[in-house]
Protein backbone atom coordinates (compact mmCIF):
# COMPACT_ATOMS: atom_id res chain seq x y z
CA UNK A 1 0.00 0.00 0.00
CA UNK A 2 1.20 3.41 -0.83
CA UNK A 3 1.78 5.20 2.49
CA UNK A 4 0.81 8.55 1.03
CA UNK A 5 -2.60 7.22 0.01
CA UNK A 6 -4.05 5.22 2.91
CA UNK A 7 -7.69 6.02 2.51
CA UNK A 8 -9.15 2.75 1.25
CA UNK A 9 -12.32 4.34 -0.08
CA UNK A 10 -10.33 6.10 -2.70
CA UNK A 11 -8.61 2.87 -3.79
CA UNK A 12 -11.65 0.91 -4.71
CA UNK A 13 -15.24 1.43 -5.63
CA UNK A 14 -16.42 -1.33 -3.30
CA UNK A 15 -17.49 0.92 -0.47
CA UNK A 16 -17.18 0.24 3.25
CA UNK A 17 -19.38 -1.46 5.82
CA UNK A 18 -20.22 1.91 7.32
CA UNK A 19 -18.69 1.08 10.67
CA UNK A 20 -15.98 3.37 11.81
CA UNK A 21 -13.59 2.83 14.69
CA UNK A 22 -11.37 5.79 15.37
CA UNK A 23 -11.04 6.54 11.71
CA UNK A 24 -10.59 2.89 10.72
CA UNK A 25 -13.14 1.57 8.25
CA UNK A 26 -13.74 -1.84 6.66
CA UNK A 27 -14.17 -2.70 3.00
CA UNK A 28 -17.44 -4.40 2.14
CA UNK A 29 -16.59 -7.11 -0.35
CA UNK A 30 -19.64 -9.27 -1.10
CA UNK A 31 -19.49 -13.06 -0.67
CA UNK A 32 -18.66 -14.81 -3.96
CA UNK A 33 -21.79 -15.29 -6.02
CA UNK A 34 -21.28 -19.10 -6.42
CA UNK A 35 -21.00 -19.45 -2.67
CA UNK A 36 -24.22 -17.54 -2.03
CA UNK A 37 -26.16 -19.69 -4.48
CA UNK A 38 -24.88 -22.94 -3.00
CA UNK A 39 -25.77 -21.69 0.46
CA UNK A 40 -29.31 -20.84 -0.58
CA UNK A 41 -29.48 -24.16 -2.42
CA UNK A 42 -28.71 -26.15 0.72
CA UNK A 43 -31.60 -24.45 2.51
CA UNK A 44 -33.99 -25.43 -0.25
CA UNK A 45 -32.51 -28.94 -0.25
CA UNK A 46 -33.09 -29.26 3.50
CA UNK A 47 -36.76 -28.41 3.14
CA UNK A 48 -37.13 -31.10 0.49
CA UNK A 49 -35.26 -33.54 2.73
CA UNK A 50 -37.62 -32.89 5.65
CA UNK A 51 -40.52 -33.63 3.34
CA UNK A 52 -39.14 -36.95 2.10
CA UNK A 53 -37.18 -38.40 5.02
CA UNK A 54 -37.81 -38.68 8.78
CA UNK A 55 -36.58 -35.40 10.27
CA UNK A 56 -38.35 -33.54 13.04
CA UNK A 57 -39.36 -34.68 16.48
CA UNK A 58 -43.04 -34.12 17.01
CA UNK A 59 -44.84 -33.05 20.16
CA UNK A 60 -47.73 -35.42 20.04
CA UNK A 61 -49.04 -38.46 21.86
CA UNK A 62 -46.70 -41.09 23.27
CA UNK A 63 -47.95 -43.49 20.64
CA UNK A 64 -45.70 -41.92 18.04
CA UNK A 65 -42.09 -43.03 18.07
CA UNK A 66 -39.32 -40.85 16.76
CA UNK A 67 -40.87 -37.98 14.83
CA UNK A 68 -42.06 -37.05 11.37
CA UNK A 69 -41.88 -40.03 9.04
CA UNK A 70 -41.47 -38.34 5.68
CA UNK A 71 -43.46 -39.24 2.56
CA UNK A 72 -41.19 -42.17 1.71
CA UNK A 73 -41.58 -43.64 5.21
CA UNK A 74 -37.94 -44.63 4.99
CA UNK A 75 -36.40 -46.44 7.96
CA UNK A 76 -33.02 -48.11 8.30
CA UNK A 77 -34.84 -51.32 9.22
CA UNK A 78 -36.73 -51.36 5.95
CA UNK A 79 -33.48 -50.72 4.14
CA UNK A 80 -31.89 -53.62 6.00
CA UNK A 81 -34.79 -55.88 5.11
CA UNK A 82 -34.50 -54.96 1.47
CA UNK A 83 -30.79 -55.64 1.32
CA UNK A 84 -31.28 -58.89 3.20
CA UNK A 85 -34.11 -60.09 1.01
CA UNK A 86 -31.80 -59.84 -1.97
CA UNK A 87 -29.28 -62.28 -0.48
CA UNK A 88 -31.96 -64.42 1.15
CA UNK A 89 -33.69 -64.98 -2.16
CA UNK A 90 -30.40 -66.04 -3.68
CA UNK A 91 -29.90 -68.54 -0.86
CA UNK A 92 -33.51 -69.64 -0.67
CA UNK A 93 -33.40 -72.47 -3.17
CA UNK A 94 -30.45 -74.23 -1.61
CA UNK A 95 -31.61 -73.45 1.91
CA UNK A 96 -34.97 -75.02 1.32
CA UNK A 97 -33.30 -78.11 -0.09
CA UNK A 98 -31.02 -78.23 2.94
CA UNK A 99 -33.95 -77.98 5.32
CA UNK A 100 -35.75 -80.85 3.61
CA UNK A 101 -32.74 -83.12 3.36
CA UNK A 102 -31.30 -85.12 6.22
CA UNK A 103 -27.72 -84.26 7.04
CA UNK A 104 -26.73 -87.74 5.99
CA UNK A 105 -28.17 -87.33 2.51
CA UNK A 106 -26.51 -83.93 2.11
CA UNK A 107 -23.19 -85.74 2.04
CA UNK A 108 -24.20 -87.48 -1.21
CA UNK A 109 -25.47 -84.38 -3.00
CA UNK A 110 -22.40 -82.51 -4.31
CA UNK A 111 -24.10 -79.18 -4.91
CA UNK A 112 -25.87 -79.08 -1.56
CA UNK A 113 -22.77 -80.38 0.18
CA UNK A 114 -20.75 -77.51 -1.22
CA UNK A 115 -23.44 -75.03 -0.16
CA UNK A 116 -23.35 -76.42 3.37
CA UNK A 117 -19.56 -76.47 3.61
CA UNK A 118 -19.20 -72.88 2.39
CA UNK A 119 -21.88 -71.62 4.78
CA UNK A 120 -20.48 -73.72 7.61
CA UNK A 121 -16.99 -72.46 7.01
CA UNK A 122 -18.00 -68.85 7.32
CA UNK A 123 -20.05 -69.52 10.45
CA UNK A 124 -17.12 -71.47 11.87
CA UNK A 125 -14.75 -68.54 11.39
CA UNK A 126 -17.03 -66.18 13.25
CA UNK A 127 -18.21 -68.46 16.03
CA UNK A 128 -15.94 -71.47 16.52
CA UNK A 129 -12.43 -70.49 15.45
CA UNK A 130 -11.73 -68.49 18.60
CA UNK A 131 -11.52 -71.73 20.61
CA UNK A 132 -11.02 -74.50 18.06
CA UNK A 133 -8.61 -72.54 15.83
CA UNK A 134 -9.33 -71.13 12.38
CA UNK A 135 -8.52 -74.48 10.80
CA UNK A 136 -10.19 -76.50 13.55
CA UNK A 137 -6.80 -77.46 14.96
CA UNK A 138 -7.83 -76.84 18.54
CA UNK A 139 -5.91 -75.27 21.41
CA UNK A 140 -5.08 -76.16 24.97
CA UNK A 141 -8.39 -77.15 26.54
CA UNK A 142 -10.24 -77.06 23.20
CA UNK A 143 -10.27 -80.21 21.09
CA UNK A 144 -8.79 -80.55 17.65
CA UNK A 145 -11.61 -81.13 15.17
CA UNK A 146 -9.43 -82.44 12.37
CA UNK A 147 -8.58 -85.78 13.92
CA UNK A 148 -10.75 -88.78 14.72
CA UNK A 149 -10.32 -88.51 18.48
CA UNK A 150 -13.75 -87.42 19.69
CA UNK A 151 -14.83 -86.81 23.26
CA UNK A 152 -18.56 -87.03 22.61
CA UNK A 153 -18.62 -88.58 19.14
CA UNK A 154 -17.91 -87.48 15.60
CA UNK A 155 -20.96 -88.79 13.78
CA UNK A 156 -23.31 -86.31 12.13
CA UNK A 157 -25.88 -86.90 14.84
CA UNK A 158 -23.48 -86.44 17.74
CA UNK A 159 -21.86 -83.38 16.17
CA UNK A 160 -25.26 -81.82 15.73
CA UNK A 161 -26.19 -82.46 19.35
CA UNK A 162 -22.91 -81.02 20.62
CA UNK A 163 -23.19 -77.85 18.54
CA UNK A 164 -26.86 -77.31 19.30
CA UNK A 165 -26.83 -77.76 23.04
CA UNK A 166 -23.18 -77.37 23.98
CA UNK A 167 -21.14 -79.03 26.66
CA UNK A 168 -21.74 -78.09 30.29
CA UNK A 169 -23.61 -75.08 28.92
CA UNK A 170 -26.68 -73.48 30.47
CA UNK A 171 -29.02 -75.11 27.95
CA UNK A 172 -31.29 -77.72 29.47
CA UNK A 173 -30.32 -80.37 26.89
CA UNK A 174 -26.62 -79.80 27.30
CA UNK A 175 -24.09 -82.61 27.43
CA UNK A 176 -22.81 -82.83 30.93
CA UNK A 177 -20.34 -84.78 32.98
CA UNK A 178 -18.02 -83.94 35.81
CA UNK A 179 -14.85 -85.70 36.82
CA UNK A 180 -14.71 -85.60 40.61
CA UNK A 181 -11.51 -84.50 42.38
CA UNK A 182 -10.11 -87.83 43.50
CA UNK A 183 -6.95 -86.99 45.39
CA UNK A 184 -8.60 -87.08 48.82
CA UNK A 185 -10.21 -90.46 48.18
CA UNK A 186 -7.18 -92.05 46.59
CA UNK A 187 -4.38 -90.78 48.76
CA UNK A 188 -1.12 -89.27 47.61
CA UNK A 189 0.71 -92.48 46.78
CA UNK A 190 -2.13 -93.80 44.78
CA UNK A 191 -2.41 -90.58 42.73
CA UNK A 192 1.27 -90.77 41.82
CA UNK A 193 0.99 -94.41 40.83
CA UNK A 194 -2.10 -93.89 38.70
CA UNK A 195 -0.53 -90.85 37.02
CA UNK A 196 2.50 -92.89 36.08
CA UNK A 197 0.28 -95.71 34.88
CA UNK A 198 -1.85 -93.40 32.70
CA UNK A 199 1.21 -91.67 31.29
CA UNK A 200 2.49 -95.12 30.39
CA UNK A 201 -0.82 -96.10 28.77
CA UNK A 202 -0.55 -93.33 26.24
CA UNK A 203 2.98 -94.33 25.34
CA UNK A 204 1.88 -97.91 24.89
CA UNK A 205 4.32 -99.23 27.47
CA UNK A 206 3.03 -102.15 29.48
CA UNK A 207 5.92 -102.14 31.93
CA UNK A 208 4.14 -99.81 34.33
CA UNK A 209 2.00 -102.45 35.93
CA UNK A 210 2.13 -100.53 39.14
CA UNK A 211 -1.01 -98.44 39.52
CA UNK A 212 -3.07 -100.77 37.34
CA UNK A 213 -5.12 -101.93 40.29
CA UNK A 214 -5.87 -98.38 41.45
CA UNK A 215 -6.64 -97.33 37.90
CA UNK A 216 -9.13 -100.14 37.50
CA UNK A 217 -10.77 -99.28 40.77
CA UNK A 218 -10.98 -95.50 40.43
CA UNK A 219 -10.80 -94.59 36.74
CA UNK A 220 -11.92 -97.47 34.54
CA UNK A 221 -15.64 -96.91 35.07
CA UNK A 222 -15.47 -93.80 32.87
CA UNK A 223 -12.17 -94.02 31.04
CA UNK A 224 -12.42 -97.74 30.24
CA UNK A 225 -10.43 -100.71 31.43
CA UNK A 226 -7.72 -100.10 28.84
CA UNK A 227 -8.06 -96.33 28.79
CA UNK A 228 -10.20 -96.37 25.69
CA UNK A 229 -12.49 -93.63 27.02
CA UNK A 230 -16.26 -93.47 27.01
CA UNK A 231 -18.25 -91.11 24.87
CA UNK A 232 -21.37 -91.41 26.99
CA UNK A 233 -19.62 -89.36 29.65
CA UNK A 234 -17.31 -87.52 27.29
CA UNK A 235 -14.50 -89.28 29.10
CA UNK A 236 -11.35 -88.86 27.02
CA UNK A 237 -9.40 -91.76 25.61
CA UNK A 238 -6.24 -92.12 27.70
CA UNK A 239 -4.42 -94.68 25.62
CA UNK A 240 -3.54 -92.37 22.74
CA UNK A 241 -1.06 -89.52 22.48
CA UNK A 242 -3.73 -86.83 22.26
CA UNK A 243 -4.08 -84.66 25.34
CA UNK A 244 -6.45 -81.81 25.95
CA UNK A 245 -4.63 -79.96 28.73
CA UNK A 246 -0.98 -80.73 28.22
CA UNK A 247 1.40 -83.28 26.85
CA UNK A 248 0.29 -86.21 28.95
CA UNK A 249 3.21 -86.14 31.36
CA UNK A 250 2.82 -87.40 34.92
CA UNK A 251 2.59 -83.99 36.59
CA UNK A 252 -0.15 -82.87 34.30
CA UNK A 253 -2.16 -86.04 34.83
CA UNK A 254 -1.64 -85.70 38.56
CA UNK A 255 -2.98 -82.18 38.57
CA UNK A 256 -6.03 -83.28 36.59
CA UNK A 257 -6.75 -85.98 39.19
CA UNK A 258 -6.36 -83.49 42.03
CA UNK A 259 -8.38 -80.63 40.56
CA UNK A 260 -10.01 -81.68 37.31
CA UNK A 261 -10.46 -79.14 34.52
CA UNK A 262 -13.60 -79.28 32.43
CA UNK A 263 -14.22 -77.67 29.08
CA UNK A 264 -17.35 -75.64 28.47
CA UNK A 265 -18.94 -75.15 25.08
CA UNK A 266 -21.90 -72.78 24.69
CA UNK A 267 -25.20 -73.96 23.23
CA UNK A 268 -25.57 -72.47 19.75
CA UNK A 269 -29.12 -73.34 18.84
CA UNK A 270 -30.63 -70.03 20.00
CA UNK A 271 -27.87 -67.92 18.53
CA UNK A 272 -27.35 -69.60 15.16
CA UNK A 273 -30.54 -71.54 14.44
CA UNK A 274 -31.11 -74.94 12.83
CA UNK A 275 -29.97 -74.06 9.30
CA UNK A 276 -26.59 -72.63 10.19
CA UNK A 277 -25.95 -75.47 12.61
CA UNK A 278 -26.71 -77.99 9.90
CA UNK A 279 -24.12 -76.29 7.71
CA UNK A 280 -21.65 -76.28 10.58
CA UNK A 281 -22.17 -79.98 11.18
CA UNK A 282 -21.40 -80.74 7.55
CA UNK A 283 -18.38 -78.44 7.62
CA UNK A 284 -16.90 -79.90 10.81
CA UNK A 285 -17.56 -83.38 9.48
CA UNK A 286 -15.73 -82.45 6.29
CA UNK A 287 -12.61 -81.42 8.22
CA UNK A 288 -11.50 -85.01 8.12
CA UNK A 289 -12.44 -86.55 11.44
CA UNK A 290 -16.09 -87.26 10.73
CA UNK A 291 -17.33 -90.75 11.50
CA UNK B 1 -30.72 -0.48 10.41
CA UNK B 2 -27.10 0.25 11.13
CA UNK B 3 -28.05 3.25 13.18
CA UNK B 4 -30.44 1.13 15.30
CA UNK B 5 -27.74 -1.45 15.85
CA UNK B 6 -25.50 1.31 17.14
CA UNK B 7 -28.02 1.90 19.93
CA UNK B 8 -27.81 -1.77 20.88
CA UNK B 9 -24.03 -1.71 20.96
CA UNK B 10 -23.97 1.32 23.18
CA UNK B 11 -26.53 0.08 25.76
CA UNK B 12 -25.14 -2.89 27.67
CA UNK B 13 -28.43 -3.91 29.30
CA UNK B 14 -30.26 -3.87 25.99
CA UNK B 15 -27.41 -5.84 24.42
CA UNK B 16 -27.61 -8.43 27.21
CA UNK B 17 -31.35 -8.88 26.73
CA UNK B 18 -31.00 -9.37 23.00
CA UNK B 19 -28.13 -11.84 23.48
CA UNK B 20 -30.31 -13.89 25.83
CA UNK B 21 -33.18 -13.89 23.33
CA UNK B 22 -30.90 -15.01 20.50
CA UNK B 23 -29.27 -17.82 22.49
CA UNK B 24 -32.66 -18.98 23.79
CA UNK B 25 -33.93 -19.57 20.29
CA UNK B 26 -30.91 -21.68 19.40
CA UNK B 27 -31.06 -23.46 22.76
CA UNK B 28 -34.73 -24.34 22.43
CA UNK B 29 -34.21 -25.85 19.01
CA UNK B 30 -31.44 -28.05 20.37
CA UNK B 31 -32.91 -28.93 23.77
CA UNK B 32 -36.64 -29.39 23.20
CA UNK B 33 -36.27 -32.55 21.07
CA UNK B 34 -34.38 -34.16 23.96
CA UNK B 35 -37.54 -34.04 26.07
CA UNK B 36 -38.99 -36.53 23.60
CA UNK B 37 -35.91 -38.74 23.67
CA UNK B 38 -37.69 -41.66 25.32
CA UNK B 39 -39.92 -42.01 22.29
CA UNK B 40 -36.87 -43.13 20.30
CA UNK B 41 -36.24 -46.08 22.66
CA UNK B 42 -37.93 -49.19 21.34
CA UNK B 43 -40.19 -51.15 23.66
CA UNK B 44 -38.48 -54.50 24.21
CA UNK B 45 -38.77 -56.89 27.11
CA UNK B 46 -35.98 -58.11 29.34
CA UNK B 47 -33.69 -55.11 29.79
CA UNK B 48 -32.64 -54.72 33.40
CA UNK B 49 -30.02 -52.53 35.07
CA UNK B 50 -26.59 -54.14 35.46
CA UNK B 51 -25.93 -56.08 38.64
CA UNK B 52 -23.29 -54.58 40.93
CA UNK B 53 -20.67 -57.09 39.74
CA UNK B 54 -21.45 -56.43 36.07
CA UNK B 55 -21.25 -52.71 36.79
CA UNK B 56 -17.83 -53.15 38.38
CA UNK B 57 -16.92 -55.04 35.22
CA UNK B 58 -18.08 -52.16 33.06
CA UNK B 59 -15.86 -49.87 35.14
CA UNK B 60 -12.88 -52.07 34.38
CA UNK B 61 -13.91 -52.10 30.70
CA UNK B 62 -13.93 -48.30 30.64
CA UNK B 63 -10.75 -47.96 32.69
CA UNK B 64 -8.80 -50.23 30.37
CA UNK B 65 -10.12 -48.38 27.34
CA UNK B 66 -11.65 -51.45 25.73
CA UNK B 67 -13.91 -49.08 23.77
CA UNK B 68 -10.79 -47.92 21.95
CA UNK B 69 -10.78 -51.13 19.93
CA UNK B 70 -14.20 -52.69 20.50
CA UNK B 71 -17.54 -51.16 19.61
CA UNK B 72 -20.81 -52.22 21.19
CA UNK B 73 -23.29 -51.43 18.51
CA UNK B 74 -24.42 -53.70 15.72
CA UNK B 75 -25.61 -51.43 12.94
CA UNK B 76 -28.70 -52.25 10.91
CA UNK B 77 -26.61 -53.22 7.91
CA UNK B 78 -26.67 -56.58 6.18
CA UNK B 79 -23.05 -57.56 6.77
CA UNK B 80 -23.18 -56.60 10.43
CA UNK B 81 -26.36 -58.54 11.09
CA UNK B 82 -24.94 -61.55 9.23
CA UNK B 83 -21.86 -61.54 11.39
CA UNK B 84 -22.94 -60.40 14.83
CA UNK B 85 -26.66 -61.14 14.97
CA UNK B 86 -29.68 -58.89 15.55
CA UNK B 87 -28.89 -55.18 15.25
CA UNK B 88 -28.54 -53.31 18.54
CA UNK B 89 -31.55 -51.53 19.96
CA UNK B 90 -31.40 -48.20 21.78
CA UNK B 91 -33.11 -49.95 24.69
CA UNK B 92 -30.13 -52.25 25.10
CA UNK B 93 -27.84 -49.42 26.08
CA UNK B 94 -30.33 -47.19 27.88
CA UNK B 95 -28.78 -48.03 31.26
CA UNK B 96 -25.18 -47.55 30.08
CA UNK B 97 -23.62 -44.40 31.51
CA UNK B 98 -21.65 -43.63 29.46
CA UNK B 99 -22.79 -45.77 26.54
CA UNK B 100 -20.10 -47.93 24.93
CA UNK B 101 -21.22 -47.76 21.29
CA UNK B 102 -17.81 -46.76 20.02
CA UNK B 103 -16.81 -46.32 16.43
CA UNK B 104 -13.41 -48.01 16.26
CA UNK B 105 -13.21 -51.68 15.49
CA UNK B 106 -9.69 -52.95 15.75
CA UNK B 107 -11.25 -55.93 17.47
CA UNK B 108 -14.73 -57.33 16.86
CA UNK B 109 -17.96 -55.74 18.04
CA UNK B 110 -18.91 -56.94 21.51
CA UNK B 111 -22.57 -55.94 21.66
CA UNK B 112 -23.65 -59.61 21.60
CA UNK B 113 -20.59 -61.33 23.00
CA UNK B 114 -22.53 -62.62 26.01
CA UNK B 115 -22.71 -66.42 26.05
CA UNK B 116 -20.53 -66.76 22.98
CA UNK B 117 -17.46 -68.07 24.78
CA UNK B 118 -16.93 -70.01 27.99
CA UNK B 119 -15.69 -68.26 31.13
CA UNK B 120 -12.42 -70.15 31.04
CA UNK B 121 -11.89 -69.01 27.46
CA UNK B 122 -12.30 -65.40 28.58
CA UNK B 123 -9.87 -65.93 31.46
CA UNK B 124 -7.17 -67.41 29.27
CA UNK B 125 -7.85 -64.98 26.45
CA UNK B 126 -7.45 -61.97 28.77
CA UNK B 127 -4.17 -63.36 30.06
CA UNK B 128 -2.77 -64.29 26.66
CA UNK B 129 -5.00 -63.46 23.68
CA UNK B 130 -2.58 -64.92 21.14
CA UNK B 131 -2.87 -68.37 22.68
CA UNK B 132 -6.26 -68.78 21.04
CA UNK B 133 -6.23 -66.17 18.30
CA UNK B 134 -2.67 -66.08 16.95
CA UNK B 135 -3.41 -63.21 14.57
CA UNK B 136 -4.82 -61.01 17.35
CA UNK B 137 -2.98 -57.84 18.37
CA UNK B 138 -4.86 -57.47 21.66
CA UNK B 139 -2.50 -56.87 24.57
CA UNK B 140 -2.47 -59.06 27.67
CA UNK B 141 -4.65 -58.03 30.60
CA UNK B 142 -3.25 -60.56 33.05
CA UNK B 143 -3.21 -58.02 35.89
CA UNK B 144 -6.99 -58.32 36.11
CA UNK B 145 -6.60 -61.85 37.42
CA UNK B 146 -4.70 -60.71 40.48
CA UNK B 147 -6.39 -57.36 41.18
CA UNK B 148 -9.30 -57.27 43.56
CA UNK B 149 -12.49 -55.93 42.03
CA UNK B 150 -13.40 -52.52 43.39
CA UNK B 151 -16.62 -53.32 45.20
CA UNK B 152 -16.34 -51.48 48.52
CA UNK B 153 -18.22 -48.43 47.26
CA UNK B 154 -20.32 -50.15 44.64
CA UNK B 155 -23.53 -49.21 46.49
CA UNK B 156 -22.90 -45.50 46.05
CA UNK B 157 -22.15 -46.19 42.42
CA UNK B 158 -25.66 -47.60 42.03
CA UNK B 159 -27.03 -44.60 43.87
CA UNK B 160 -25.29 -42.20 41.51
CA UNK B 161 -26.67 -44.05 38.51
CA UNK B 162 -30.14 -43.82 39.96
CA UNK B 163 -29.86 -40.05 39.74
CA UNK B 164 -29.31 -40.39 36.00
CA UNK B 165 -32.46 -42.47 35.67
CA UNK B 166 -31.36 -46.08 36.07
CA UNK B 167 -34.14 -47.73 38.07
CA UNK B 168 -32.14 -49.17 40.96
CA UNK B 169 -34.34 -49.83 43.98
CA UNK B 170 -33.46 -49.10 47.60
CA UNK B 171 -32.92 -52.78 48.28
CA UNK B 172 -30.58 -53.06 45.26
CA UNK B 173 -28.48 -50.20 46.61
CA UNK B 174 -28.55 -51.51 50.16
CA UNK B 175 -27.49 -55.01 49.12
CA UNK B 176 -25.08 -54.01 46.36
CA UNK B 177 -21.97 -55.44 47.96
CA UNK B 178 -23.65 -58.68 49.04
CA UNK B 179 -25.13 -59.12 45.57
CA UNK B 180 -21.75 -58.63 43.93
CA UNK B 181 -20.16 -61.25 46.16
CA UNK B 182 -23.08 -63.62 45.62
CA UNK B 183 -22.86 -63.37 41.84
CA UNK B 184 -19.20 -64.37 41.87
CA UNK B 185 -20.13 -67.33 44.06
CA UNK B 186 -18.15 -65.89 46.96
CA UNK B 187 -21.05 -64.75 49.07
CA UNK B 188 -22.41 -66.31 52.22
CA UNK B 189 -25.06 -68.98 51.96
CA UNK B 190 -28.51 -67.84 50.78
CA UNK B 191 -27.31 -64.49 49.44
CA UNK B 192 -27.79 -65.84 45.93
CA UNK B 193 -31.58 -65.92 46.33
CA UNK B 194 -31.69 -62.20 47.05
CA UNK B 195 -29.61 -61.47 43.96
CA UNK B 196 -31.87 -63.54 41.72
CA UNK B 197 -34.96 -61.94 43.24
CA UNK B 198 -33.66 -58.44 42.57
CA UNK B 199 -32.15 -58.95 39.12
CA UNK B 200 -34.16 -61.84 37.71
CA UNK B 201 -33.67 -65.57 37.59
CA UNK B 202 -31.57 -65.40 34.42
CA UNK B 203 -28.77 -63.62 36.24
CA UNK B 204 -25.61 -65.64 35.79
CA UNK B 205 -24.10 -66.77 39.07
CA UNK B 206 -20.70 -68.40 38.64
CA UNK B 207 -17.15 -68.21 39.79
CA UNK B 208 -16.25 -66.50 36.54
CA UNK B 209 -12.46 -66.58 36.83
CA UNK B 210 -12.43 -70.11 38.24
CA UNK B 211 -10.45 -69.04 41.28
CA UNK B 212 -12.26 -69.35 44.57
CA UNK B 213 -11.32 -67.09 47.45
CA UNK B 214 -11.65 -63.56 46.15
CA UNK B 215 -13.52 -61.54 43.58
CA UNK B 216 -11.02 -60.38 40.98
CA UNK B 217 -11.40 -57.80 38.24
CA UNK B 218 -11.56 -60.75 35.87
CA UNK B 219 -14.66 -61.98 37.70
CA UNK B 220 -16.20 -58.55 37.24
CA UNK B 221 -15.36 -58.00 33.59
CA UNK B 222 -16.32 -61.53 32.53
CA UNK B 223 -19.66 -61.23 34.30
CA UNK B 224 -20.16 -58.01 32.32
CA UNK B 225 -19.09 -59.52 28.99
CA UNK B 226 -21.28 -62.58 29.51
CA UNK B 227 -24.43 -60.49 29.90
CA UNK B 228 -23.80 -58.18 26.92
CA UNK B 229 -26.56 -58.43 24.35
CA UNK B 230 -28.34 -61.26 26.13
CA UNK B 231 -30.99 -59.32 28.05
CA UNK B 232 -33.38 -58.21 25.32
CA UNK B 233 -36.09 -60.60 24.29
CA UNK B 234 -35.44 -60.20 20.56
CA UNK B 235 -37.72 -63.01 19.43
CA UNK B 236 -40.76 -60.88 20.21
CA UNK B 237 -39.26 -57.67 18.90
CA UNK B 238 -40.82 -55.98 15.90
CA UNK B 239 -39.64 -52.50 14.88
CA UNK B 240 -43.05 -51.57 13.50
CA UNK B 241 -45.01 -52.19 16.68
CA UNK B 242 -45.52 -49.09 18.78
CA UNK B 243 -46.63 -49.47 22.35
Amino acid sequence: MNPSNNNIETQDDIGTTGHEWDGITELNYPCPRWWVWIFLGTIVWAVGYWYIYPAWPVISGDSERGGTKGVMEWTQYKQLEESQSEIFSRRAENLEKLQNTSTKDVMDMPELYEFAVVGGKSAFKENCAQCHGSGGGGAKGYPNLNDDDWLWGGSLKELSKTIKYGIRSDHKNTRNSVMPPLAAVMGKDSVTKVSRYVAGLSKGSSSTAEGAKEYKQMCSACHGVNGEGNRIFGAPKLSDGIWLYGKGDEQQIESQIKSPQHGVMPAWIDRLGEDTIKQLVVYVYSLGGGE
Amino acid sequence: MLEKHKKLEKNSILLLIFIIITISIGGLIEIVPLFRLETTIEPVKGIRPYTPLELAGQDVYIREGCYGCHSQQIRALRDEVERYGHYSLAAESMYDHPFQWGSKRTGPDLARVGGKYSDSWHVQHMINPQEYVPESIMPSYSHMATSKASLDDIGSHLEALRVTGVPYTDSMIENAYTDAMAQANEGEANTKDGLLKRYGKNTIVRDFDGKAGFVSELDAIISYLQVLGTMADLKDYNPDVVE
